[in-house]
């Protein structure tokens, strides 16, 4: 009699220090993986512990390491992935580990305060909105690059970050070059300086890993040259009273 | 000097660099042509102010170019902070500008 095909799924178990623990999994035709990790949670390890809202690409929160590479698992099928018939799930790359598949977000979401990524209006509540050019070209390279769902896939894909943490990395530089494409921001300069501070943008080596493996396919390589590009031109912010 | 400058000065002296390399590259197959004896060598290279200010300026731009190139490496793979990493790229852009500059004035 055949036996119903299974997947052999080696799954991160403990902390920083830990161990592999191997399930077998049934193979269906449509398989995500955070599907697999979700039935092994549901029949064979409740402890396992896991981060996932959305289950449908949005909310950035279900990236692990699948089979050694970063991928944002509601949305990666188990037959895009595997090797052999085997998945090996862990957490992402670059950040402390708490539990299982659950790693500490803390240090990448502090990248964002670092590069001075955090938009502040010259407005408020009783101007009216402010007009923003849809055609312009800052207002076009703002949009080539706003989609980003905060996942942490490229910080873990980016080598520079694995050798040196201190570097501010691929998410929040893309952060800030939205920003400094946005008219409305009113901290250009002091965003600009943030962000090209040591282990800023000059720490980026351009080998394109982060836009490699950006599930929403941005670039932030390509955002980082900009910045790049705007050092060059030796930065001055565009707006008068700055 | 802050990143934004050393990013600048590094790229330009990269874009001085290469040409300067294939010029010299040029020169070595050339330079063999006429014997390779120091005599030679030294007859071509001696009171030539375009060549000594030719070397000059390569020697500058390597002295600038590689150490901060050496920065990001250290920072990279040692766990140095920036004081020694930027002590250490001194101690590099000096070295090359001492051992360059000899060489430039020792065939002028
Ligand atoms: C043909 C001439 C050269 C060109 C066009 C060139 C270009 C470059 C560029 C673009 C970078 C930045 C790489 C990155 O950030 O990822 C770099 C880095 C570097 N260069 Fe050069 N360079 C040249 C010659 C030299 C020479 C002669 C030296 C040594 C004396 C040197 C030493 C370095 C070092 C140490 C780095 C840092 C490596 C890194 O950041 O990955 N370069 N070079
Ligand atoms: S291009 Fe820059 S930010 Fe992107 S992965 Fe490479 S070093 Fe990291
Ligand atoms: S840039 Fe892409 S990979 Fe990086 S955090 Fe945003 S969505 Fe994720
Ligand atoms: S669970 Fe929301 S993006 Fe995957």
């Amino acid at each position: 009699m055949e036996t119903a095909k299974s997947l052999r799924v080696r799954v991160w178990r403990g902390g920083e220090s830990g161990y592999w623990a191997e399930y077998a999994v049934a193979a269906r035709d449509n398989q995500t993986v955070l599907d697999v990790v979700t039935e092994i949670q549901r029949r064979h390890e409740p402890s396992l512990a896991y981060r996932f809202a959305c289950r449908v690409g949005v909310c950035g929160s279900c990236a692990m390491t699948v089979n050694g590479q970063p991928r944002w698992t509601c949305r990666t099928h188990v037959r895009k992935v595997v090797h052999d018939g085997q998945l090996t799930i862990e957490p992402l790359r670059n950040l402390p580990r708490i539990k299982d598949l659950v790693c500490d977000l803390e240090p990448f979401i502090d990248t964002w305060q670092r590069a001075g990524a955090i938009f502040q209006g010259r407005s408020d509540r009783n101007d009216p909105p402010q007009k923003v050019d849809p055609e312009s070209i800052s207002r076009k390279q703002a949009d080539a690059a706003l989609q980003c769902i905060n996942c942490g896939v490229c910080y873990s894909a980016c080598d520079v970050v694995y050798w040196n943490r201190r570097y501010l990395g691929p998410a929040a530089l893309n952060r800030v070059w939205t920003l400094l494409n946005d008219e409305r921001h009113s901290e250009h300069q002091g965003t600009f300086n943030k962000a090209f501070s040591r282990d800023g943008c000059s720490s980026c080596h351009s080998h394109g890993n982060c836009a490699r493996f950006c599930p929403v396919e941005l670039s932030p390589a390509s955002s980082i040259a900009g910045l790049k590009k705007m050092a060059f031109r030796g930065y001055k912010a565009r707006l008068a009273h700055e | 000097m802050n990143e934004q400058a050393l990013f600048v000065v590094q790229r330009i002296s990269a874009a001085m660099l290469a040409p300067m390399v294939l010029v010299h590259l040029a020169l070595i197959l050339i330079a063999v042509e006429g014997g390779l004896s120091a005599e030679e060598i030294l007859s071509r290279t001696r009171d030539n102010v375009g060549w000594a200010l030719f070397y000059g300026v390569f020697v500058v731009s390597a002295a600038a170019h590689a150490p901060i190139g050496i920065r990001n490496i250290l920072r990279e793979w040692t766990r140095l902070g920036w004081k020694a990493i930027d002590g250490l790229a001194m101690v590099v852009c000096a070295t090359l500008l001492v051992l360059g500059m000899s060489a430039v004035i020792a065939v002028f």
